[in-house]
């Protein structure tokens, strides 16, 4: 877990683009807690907080190595990886990097002890400091194809980081094993989504997530007076709090294409972002 | 047949919206929904299935509870932080196997002492063969949690492949997922193309810069789109700079619509609900894909996917 377990807010939502990072680090900002930007494939709220980086740790993880005077060609590797990342070629095993998922049972099956372990980097981990905020941001490395040991990374990172009682994670979009591994074990979910067909049907995915996943969760609503009722009314017949509605408004928008952040653009928001926060987490505000 | 996959790297920037329009505008096409994990051009398209399939790939691995006896093998061994501790109903101290962790890489079965680990194939998703007012489209469902998005999304473009052979369809028109992980190498790999629809932020910049390099490292052609270009002119233009020194073909930008909303809660697509400038700049933007493509070779072979 984030540090010596602070409450950790997930913003998450099954459609992108729906302002995720937007209120990431609003939240961040009101609450001054850390954020860690979990959307390793896209990573985003460095562009709005502008940190000074710290620190950049390279994230790798390991996949088999062969030993080629060692191995037999016996199979028994073959036969347990359930990735297909390895075959045997002329009595011997060859390994499928990008497919291997690194579970380390070829290594620990192989009869005559010919496979070892080499690291390959699947991205970074960096941690940024700006005038308020602490930021710990995961990035992928382009080609690779494994988000999830990059965010579990990510999410354990605590190196310098200050102690804070809150922590907010900036989650990938969707509803699969990045999401998943991105949200699992935090104390609430908040799913960002938009008043649109698109944002109805994607937040009704990430809402069976999270239920599945038994975390408490509750909506923001961003372009809240654009398209229709039909995401508010779907809260209501599921006994979904509307927590934070953000409106439409094309200088909200504009702002954000130049990087500035929703406090600077909508300055009313912050004490009503401060008022759910400390509901939500009384104490966690710096 | 040519193949064009619709991504964009950041969500949001109205890649559906614009597949669904190509949907509408393109002549003897088959169409496939490979965002897998949050579909939704089905909203637009309103598809009649015709076949539903299960999806069946990887294993998963389930604990008897009468047999462990609470070793924690299984929990020393586990890679995915998937084993935790559970109680028998009998009080003793077990432990389970957390199916939205587990990846289904057997090491626990295997060396499960008391064998008392169960491995059974795992049920991923559903995958459907559809009409649609504009032609054939096959999608498909991924279940919440699940496992194997890449493969799921190969399954996808290689049956609307064969649909599209079928059919002798001039175009495949793929609607791409965000990122550019696992389920978008499986999206764009073997593909004629490539369009990056993205949007004048620093967010949709940064994205598209990743994205773009994503296209060069496995030598797909690409072609971007700037959609909302009027929210910020200049973020346009330097998109546009970064876009060339990328060698991806600038075709197009389309203004910041309501229209795009508008036509959603209608379920139509852009230039089907509307004739103004934007369903104009949408046409154009058909138009030009269209001649480009033109002297890209068909596709062959199918694609590859992990």
């Amino acid at each position: 877990m984030v540090q010596t377990d602070p409450f950790v807010l997930a913003v998450a939502s099954g459609k992108g683009g729906t302002g995720k990072t937007t209120l990431s680090v609003a939240l961040a900002q009101v609450a001054g807690a850390p954020l860690y930007d979990c959307d390793v494939e896209e990573p985003n709220a460095h562009l709005f907080v502008r940190p000074q980086w710290q620190d950049k740790q390279d994230v790798t993880r390991r996949v088999p190595l062969i030993e080629t005077e060692l191995c037999t060609g016996c199979g028994a590797c073959t036969e347990l990886c359930q990735f297909n990342a390895l075959i045997i070629v002329g009595h011997k095993a060859m390994v499928f990097e990008e497919l291997c998922h690194s579970c380390g049972g070829c290594r620990r099956v192989c009869p005559t002890q010919a496979i070892h372990e080499t690291d390959v980097t699947i991205g970074s981990v960096s941690l940024g400091l700006s005038a308020k905020l602490t930021l710990v941001q995961g990035c992928m490395a382009i080609g690779q194809v494994m988000a999830p040991p990059l965010i579990r990374a990510t999410r354990n990172y605590h190196h310098n980081v200050p102690p804070a009682k809150l922590a907010i994670l900036d989650c990938p979009p969707g509803t699969s094993c990045p999401m998943i591994t991105a949200v699992r074990g935090s104390d609430f979910v908040l799913l960002v989504t938009e008043p649109t067909p698109f944002g109805l049907n994607d937040l009704q995915l990430a809402v069976e997530t999270v239920r599945q996943l038994q975390l408490p969760f509750a909506v923001a609503i961003n372009r809240a007076d654009s398209g229709d009722r039909r995401v508010h009314d779907y809260c209501q017949r599921e006994g979904i709090e509307v927590v934070i509605e953000i409106p439409e408004l094309r200088h909200v928008a504009e702002a954000y294409s130049r990087g500035e952040t929703l406090l600077e653009a909508l300055p009313q928001q912050r004490q009503l972002l401060q008022n759910w926060l400390h509901q939500l987490c009384p104490g966690g505000l710096a | 047949m040519k193949e064009l996959v619709i991504i964009s790297g950041k969500g949001g920037t109205g890649k559906t919206s614009l597949t669904a329009a190509f949907c509408h505008l393109a002549k003897q096409a088959v169409f496939a929904d490979c965002d897998v994990d949050a579909a939704d051009l089905h909203l637009i398209l309103n598809p009649d299935i015709r076949r539903s399939e299960t999806f069946v790939s990887g294993h998963e691995a389930r604990i008897r509870p009468q047999d462990c006896t609470g070793c924690g093998t299984c929990r020393e061994l586990c890679a995915f932080e998937a084993v935790a501790p559970a109680t028998a109903p009998e009080g003793r101290e077990i432990f389970h196997i957390d199916p939205f962790a587990c990846e289904g890489c057997k090491v626990c079965v295997q060396f499960c002492p008391q064998q008392a680990i169960d491995f059974s194939p795992a049920e991923c998703g559903q995958w459907y063969r559809s009409e649609t007012r504009f032609g054939s489209m096959v999608h498909a469902r991924l279940h919440i949690g699940a496992e194997n998005s890449g493969k799921l999304v190969s399954l996808v473009r290689e049956q609307a492949r064969l649909v599209a052979q079928e059919q002798a369809a001039n175009w495949l028109l793929v609607d791409g997922p965000p990122g550019i992980g696992c389920p978008v190498i499986a999206s764009i790999t073997g593909a004629t193309a490539v369009l990056i629809v993205t949007e004048p932020t620093l967010s949709g910049q940064h994205d598209f810069e990743r994205v773009a390099q994503l296209c060069r490292h496995f030598g797909i052609p690409a072609f971007l789109c700037v959609n909302k270009w009027d929210i910020n002119p200049e973020q346009s233009e330097t998109l546009s700079r970064c876009a060339t020194e990328n060698d991806v073909t600038v075709l197009g930008r389309i203004p910041y619509d309501p229209v795009f909303t508008t036509a959603q809660l209608q379920v139509q697509a852009v230039t089907e609900y509307a004739a103004n400038e934007t369903a104009k700049a949408i046409r154009q933007l058909w138009r030009q894909l269209q001649q480009q493509l033109a002297s890209q070779p068909d596709q062959g072979k199918r694609p590859k996917g992990d």
